[in-house]
């Protein structure tokens, strides 16, 4: 629905474009479609290492390395988990609210949620075409020492 | 600038994943299978979200004068430039892959650091049609005290790395953007 959006949006912007100024807006997508090109080298890599590691460290997997009672070795196991992998949104949260009701702890939880989200290792070669790599790493450091804290804070607030 | 590689360089790295995926198959049918179906999912979902984010970075980028955006978020844009470039990461859709392009136009307009990243940080954690689904599938106390975490924790992440990063390495960092 939200990403439709986005297409309308877009299309939007590009007819007033169109309008406004024809040889600008081709120009536009002459841009857009240099972009594209060069990171999508990069991109493909990250969907096949994602596709690898996930066919791997499966819905089951991850449920027995983060389930009930895996104290500290499961709060390992949700940071690197959630660091390196990037799962969407839809998959990810109804996975995390499985593992709550098969008796993970918040703590955990709360630290594969954050990791995932903030700190993405697979996708470290697209990010580095943007920021270089020091500063790249730099967040990604920064982003995981967060998420430690976050999963401190959320494990006892939540209890 | 950067010497244009060639494509047989640019897509080692993708061909050689192809051909370790293919391996796999080969070896454990059912592994490489779900590999695959797992690719051409997430591909599906990356060809779907990037044509329009791309057309509007193209769009921006023919239309909106550098000294627009410095003014609304460079240098001297304050809390209305953060509070900004947290709005538009929250209105965010896509993967964080697909903000890391959308920061590189920022920069190349000359939007502040500490601004950029706080845009990244925002996309990542607060962005709005994932935060229903996460209070939806998680609770919102969880979601609640998550996201009074994220946003205290984006804000820091972004002082400290412009704070931690030197006038010379900026230099170099906006120049990169430029020629992107």
């Amino acid at each position: 629905m939200y990403n439709y959006a986005l297409y309308f949006i877009a299309l939007a912007f590009l007819t007033i474009s169109y309008f406004k100024d024809p040889k600008k807006t081709r120009q536009a997508l002459a841009k857009t479609w240099k972009s594209i090109e060069n990171i999508l080298p990069q991109l493909l890599s990250v969907l096949l290492i994602i596709g690898l590691l996930l066919s791997v460290l499966n819905r089951d997997v991850i449920s027995q390395l983060i389930g009930k009672d895996s104290g500290l070795s499961g709060m390992a196991v949700a940071a690197i988990v959630g660091s390196i992998t990037l799962i969407p949104g839809f998959v990810a949260f109804p996975l995390a609210a499985s593992l709550l009701a098969a008796g993970a702890g918040y703590g955990q939880i709360a630290m594969f949620v954050t990791t995932l989200m903030m700190v993405g290792v697979v996708t470290l070669p697209v990010e580095t075409q943007f920021f270089g790599r020091k500063l790249a790493v730099k967040r990604n450091l920064m982003a995981f020492a967060f998420c430690l804290i976050a999963a401190w804070i959320m494990g006892g607030l939540m209890g | 600038m950067k010497k244009k590689q060639s494509p047989i360089r640019r897509y080692a790295l993708f061909l050689i994943l192809f051909v370790v995926n293919l391996a796999l198959l080969v070896a454990e049918p059912e592994l490489g299978q779900n590999s695959f179906r797992l690719t051409a999912a997430n591909l599906k979902e990356m060809l779907f979200i990037l044509p329009p984010i791309f057309i509007l970075l193209g769009l921006i980028d023919v239309w909106i004068p550098r000294e627009t955006m410095m003014k609304y978020m460079g240098e001297g844009s304050g809390f209305r430039g953060a509070l900004l470039a947290f709005a538009m990461g929250s209105a965010a859709a896509g993967p964080l892959y697909a903000a890391f392009p959308v920061a590189g136009m920022l920069l190349k307009k000359g939007a502040r650091l500490s601004n950029v990243f706080v845009f990244i940080g925002a996309w990542s954690t607060t962005k709005i049609p994932m935060l229903l689904f996460e209070g939806s599938s998680l609770g919102w106390k969880f979601t609640g005290i998550r996201l009074l975490c994220s946003i205290v924790g984006v804000a820091v992440i972004a002082w400290l790395l412009e704070k931690t990063t030197t006038e010379e390495e900026q230099k170099r960092l906006y120049e990169r953007a430029r020629n992107l």
